[in-house]
């Protein structure tokens, strides 16, 4: 679909671009979201990704709304109107967030839980407490705090991630209805001292030196007939499915995964089922950073990319940022101010850097809620309250008025307001 | 009945530390208490700087002297607590030229080895500088780390037969009949002695004579045997980057001002400093204008530093001190001497010396002199050796590339392990096996982690400085939950549980400060984790809140499963 044009550039250079209905900048679950949404509205749709993405970063868990002011929430839709109306969820409404969930279910297929209802899980985290999730992998899926049966943690000695008797301690201290016990079994292979949770994957998906079996052996011993056995989350990464399922039949039991810190084993899982679905709707994918843009009254008309060096424009007739938030440097910040990097839209700090933060570490902290203001169309705002542009919209942790942190509503936000920019983008483009 | 020792050391900074060390080796019976872990006030609080006395050549020469003696010693008795990093008073045009060669003429009259250099000689061995720098002198300043400096202390201290008790503060002074003979003390239930924080905590420790190290809070200490100990206490705001721009030590060579030096220390360089009397050492700003004005001021000599990675401030107290009626009025005036106060002769309370001002570098010289008075005060004949027995991990440094040989340590997170631990390195990393790394930022292994639990108990700060762990890019946002989990099973899990939210709390504290750029995004990554991954923030087990489990989806309900029991009830 791509439309090669000559474009004349202010400097006088022409350069050969390329043209599609939707360009959208940032390659996370936001922006691989509406790039889905709009290839379904029937545009054709590129994606600009600068590194690697903050799935990785991630737990791979779904959440989208965990809590409000503080309380767990046990139905997300039961709270979504008491949110103030500058939150995302506030401004694309119960309907837009039911179909970016329909969404991610339909991207993820069998891969992923919870859609059966609109009840949260609580999941088990490594430290050993437990966090409401509204969509969870389905290798996490056995181990639930709501299921009542007995569950053996075993960590592994050399992945200081997760400590399985540490967080089984841990977990019986958050009143869990079943019993917990941890143990530590011994790696079957010595990987370096600093070895990540990629290299214990890997090992396990080429079932180098027999690892499988001599794991499953190895766990068999401290195993005392608990029905669920949770493992640290770094069994695979293409075998992940093959490799539970043998651990399951040796030791007679369910086996299921505790996320962990990055680089995180179901966050690279979920980006590989995202990019896949991305290569099913004809998206292209852009490996380049965005460094410039071009602009026509209130409209963007191209995006330049560089690919080592060489600047590329891509032209578009609808533009979606969905660049993240400050993890993903889809904002920046000095001393003084913090920006928008890619369209340089409006945001809104307070002038004074101590007003910043809170003082108490788990507070409501200003800086998370940092990011562009947006329209009911998704479109980033000026200072006075006018789009920026009439053709780019804003997906993700790069909008304002949220603490995903806080509020356990990352992964949700951008489902949601990715599913609708992208939509109302291909609509606008086509 | 109440614990008794010859001398009670109160406060366990440098000077506190190494007098107790110093009381150790004469034979004396010694305790020191400290209401903190070691060196956490003022010490472990400072840029990191062993002075060459440069510094305090033009205007203070016999402080000069001691540093440049004591900075001798000190490299052949504590060489794993220092990197001679050398140091550059650089002059930029603004700068006075007559200053400049009256620093030189007053080192080389304090016996202080100085070389003149032109400005593109200093840029030779500094090609960050800033090219307006016309001239330099290089001076023997050295960087130095305080916290191992004071465990180490410490550690020969008991070695010795000296009993320290941390997280124990003195709550009173036991006067009787005009004189001071002990000290009740609160022991927080940190310390791992005690089971909870009740009355039984608190203990009275007999003393044959006490002695007031605490530094910045050597008033109140002073206060509860009703004596007035005037301390001056100055803040000073310290900025910490996260790489090293310099490999030398940088000060501004003028008279005196704030914002003038930068330290290179370990992976990080620390820029210090500014100097404003505060009314109470435990409560004062940490405002951020200190914080711009070390960036802006230190940008003018290294200009890396503008845009450099900072990833946290902050803040120390100068326990200055200066004999009543002196009145001086800027702090930065006030001399940098020590003072050994003896209360018997000045307010007539036998039993109590009182030791203030002065500085790191100098701390063993203090401490000796203090030690010298005690003996005195008790008529006992001893004689101090600090001055030339090494410290713990300082015994063998030749040994030090042999033992890394021997056990195959090249790689560098060996490397960074045995230039920390020094020549206790083959006793500490024999022990585990396998041994991973647990902190990434410092390249902090299991082992260590280990060993430093052994010396502290179930307290993250302590383990934090004694290991670097947590004190990298991340400020523990990867290892925190990691640390906390080596504290168990020795520890039961709720103390490992608060232990963890009080390294979050320490860590945040100077954090909060540097919240903009790249670690502006790193708090961000962080609280992502914290709050989202690890749900530390609305924990059940920490809140207290009780979870209607049965509310939650279970798992029941859903989709088939794909493997025989790959996942939800299979009932």
């Amino acid at each position: 679909m791509d439309r090669a044009a000559n474009r004349s550039t202010p400097n006088g250079v022409v350069a050969v671009g390329i043209e599609d209905d939707v360009f959208i900048v940032g390659g996370g679950i936001a922006g691989m979201t509406a790039a889905l949404a709009a290839a379904e509205a029937g545009a054709s749709a590129r994606l600009a990704t600068k590194k690697q993405s903050t799935l990785r970063q991630a737990s791979g868990l779904a959440d989208v709304l965990g809590y409000v002011n503080g309380d767990l929430v046990v139905d997300p839709f039961e709270k979504i109107q008491t949110l103030p109306a500058e939150h995302p969820y506030s401004i694309v409404g119960e309907s837009a967030i039911r179909a970016g969930l329909a969404r991610f279910d339909r991207v993820t297929g069998d891969t992923y839980r919870g859609s059966h209802t609109d009840r949260n899980a609580l999941v088990p985290t490594h430290g050993g407490t437990v966090k409401p999730t509204a969509r969870y992998p389905e290798s996490v899926a056995a181990g639930l705090g709501s299921d009542d049966r007995d569950m053996l943690l075993a960590g592994f000695d050399g992945l200081v991630d997760f400590d399985a008797p540490a967080a089984a301690a841990h977990l019986e201290a958050t009143g869990v209805p079943f019993d917990t016990r941890g143990v530590t079994v011994t790696f079957p292979l010595d990987f370096e001292p600093d070895a990540k949770k990629t290299r214990f994957a890997h090992a396990l998906d080429i079932d180098e030196g027999d690892v499988r079996g001599r794991l499953a052996d190895r766990i068999a011993k401290v195993h005392e007939n608990e029905p669920r056995i949770g493992l640290p989350a770094v069994l695979g990464t293409d075998e992940h499915r093959r490799i539970r399922t043998e651990l399951a039949n040796t030791l007679d039991a369910d086996v299921f995964e505790v996320p962990t810190g990055p680089p995180s084993l179901p966050g690279i899982r979920l980006e590989g089922v995202y990019l896949s679905a991305l290569r099913d709707a004809g998206v292209e994918i852009v490996r380049n950073e965005v460094v410039d843009f071009e602009r026509s009254g209130k409209r963007i008309t191209s995006v330049t990319v560089d690919r080592n060096g060489q600047r590329i424009p891509h032209a578009a007739s609808s533009f979606v940022l969905a660049t993240g938030g400050l993890v993903g440097t889809g904002l920046i910040s000095d001393r003084e101010a913090v920006r928008e990097p890619v369209f340089d839209c409006h945001i809104q700090v307070p002038e004074d850097r101590e007003d910043w933060y809170e003082r108490d570490l788990y507070g409501e902290q200003p800086y998370a809620k940092f990011g562009v203001s947006v329209d009911e169309q998704l479109r980033p705002q000026t200072v006075g309250g006018e789009p920026e542009f009439e053709n780019l919209r804003a997906a993700g942790s790069v909008l304002g008025g949220f603490d995903f942190p806080a509020s356990g509503s990352g992964t949700g936000i951008s489902l949601a307001t990715g599913s609708l920019a992208g939509r109302l983008a291909g609509e606008e483009a086509t | 009945m109440p614990d008794a020792t010859e001398v009670l050391v109160i406060g366990g900074g440098s000077t506190g530390t190494g007098l107790v060390r110093d009381l150790a080796r004469r034979g004396i019976d010694a305790t020191l208490v400290e209401s903190g872990t070691l060196a956490s006030g003022t010490t472990g609080r400072m840029h990191g700087l062993l002075h060459s006395g440069a510094r305090y050549a033009v205007s203070d020469p016999e402080s000069a002297r001691e540093c440049i003696s004591e900075n001798a010693i000190l490299r052949d008795i504590a060489g794993h607590c220092i990197e001679p990093t050398g140091g550059l008073f650089v002059k930029r045009p603004e700068d006075s030229e007559s200053y400049f060669d009256d620093k030189v003429t007053a080192c080389r009259d304090c016996d202080i080895p100085v070389e003149v250099l032109s400005g593109e000689d200093a840029r030779s061995i500094e090609p960050a500088l800033d090219p307006s720098v016309e001239r330099a002198i290089a001076v023997p300043d050295a960087a130095i780390d305080p916290f191992r400096l004071c465990v180490a202390n410490a550690v020969d201290a008991e070695n010795h037969g000296a009993r320290i008790e941390t997280h124990a503060e003195v709550v009173d002074l036991k006067v009787e009949d005009g004189a001071v003979v002990g000290a009740v003390i609160a022991q927080d239930p940190k310390s791992g002695d005690t089971e909870t924080a009740s009355d039984s905590a608190r203990e009275t420790i007999l003393a044959d004579h006490v002695v007031n190290a605490a530094g910045a809070w050597a008033g109140q200490i002073a206060g509860l045997a009703d004596i007035e100990v005037a301390v001056r206490p100055s803040k000073g705001a310290m900025t910490v980057l996260n790489s090293r721009p310099v490999d030398t030590v940088i000060n501004r060579c003028r008279p005196k001002g704030d914002a003038d030096i930068v330290v290179p220390h370990e992976t990080t360089a620390i820029l210090g400093t500014t100097d404003v009397e505060v009314a109470d050492p435990d409560a004062y700003a940490e405002a951020q204008w200190e914080v711009d004005l070390l960036i802006e001021e230190l940008s003018e000599l290294v200009p890396g530093i503008r845009d450099a990675r900072t990833v946290r401030s902050y803040w120390g107290v100068r326990p200055l001190y200066e004999p009543p009626e002196t009145g001086t009025d800027d702090p930065s005036d006030i001399t940098r001497n020590y003072f050994v106060l003896d209360h018997k002769s000045r307010d007539d309370t036998a039993g109590l010396t009182t030791i203030v001002g002065g500085k790191l570098t100098t701390y063993r010289l203090m401490a000796e002199a203090v030690g010298d008075h005690v003996c005195d005060k008790l008529g006992i004949d001893a004689r101090s050796d600090t001055a030339s027995a090494p410290l713990p991990g300082s015994e063998h440094p030749g040994d030090i590339e042999a033992a890394m040989d021997r056990f195959g340590l090249r790689s560098p997170i060996a490397r960074r392990s045995a230039e920390r631990l020094g020549s206790r390195t083959e006793d500490v990393l024999a022990k585990v096996d396998p041994n991973p790394v647990v902190c990434n930022c410092e390249a902090v292994t299991r082992a260590e982690i280990q060993d430093a639990i052994e010396g502290t108990g179930p307290d993250l700060n302590a383990i934090r400085i004694r290991t670097r762990a947590s004190m990298g890019n991340c400020q523990g946002g990867r290892c925190g939950h990691r640390l906390a989990a080596e504290l168990h099973p020795t520890f039961d899990e709720p103390t490992a549980r608060e232990a963890l939210d009080e390294l979050r709390e320490e860590r945040w504290k100077g954090q909060r400060h540097a919240l903009w750029g790249v670690q502006l995004s790193q708090a961000m990554l962080n609280d992502a984790h914290f709050r989202t991954t690890l749900n530390e923030d609305r924990d059940p087990a920490r809140t207290g809140e009780s979870v209607d489990w049965a509310a939650f989806d279970d798992g029941s309900g859903g989709k088939p499963v794909d493997t025989k029991r790959g996942g939800g009830r299979g009932d």
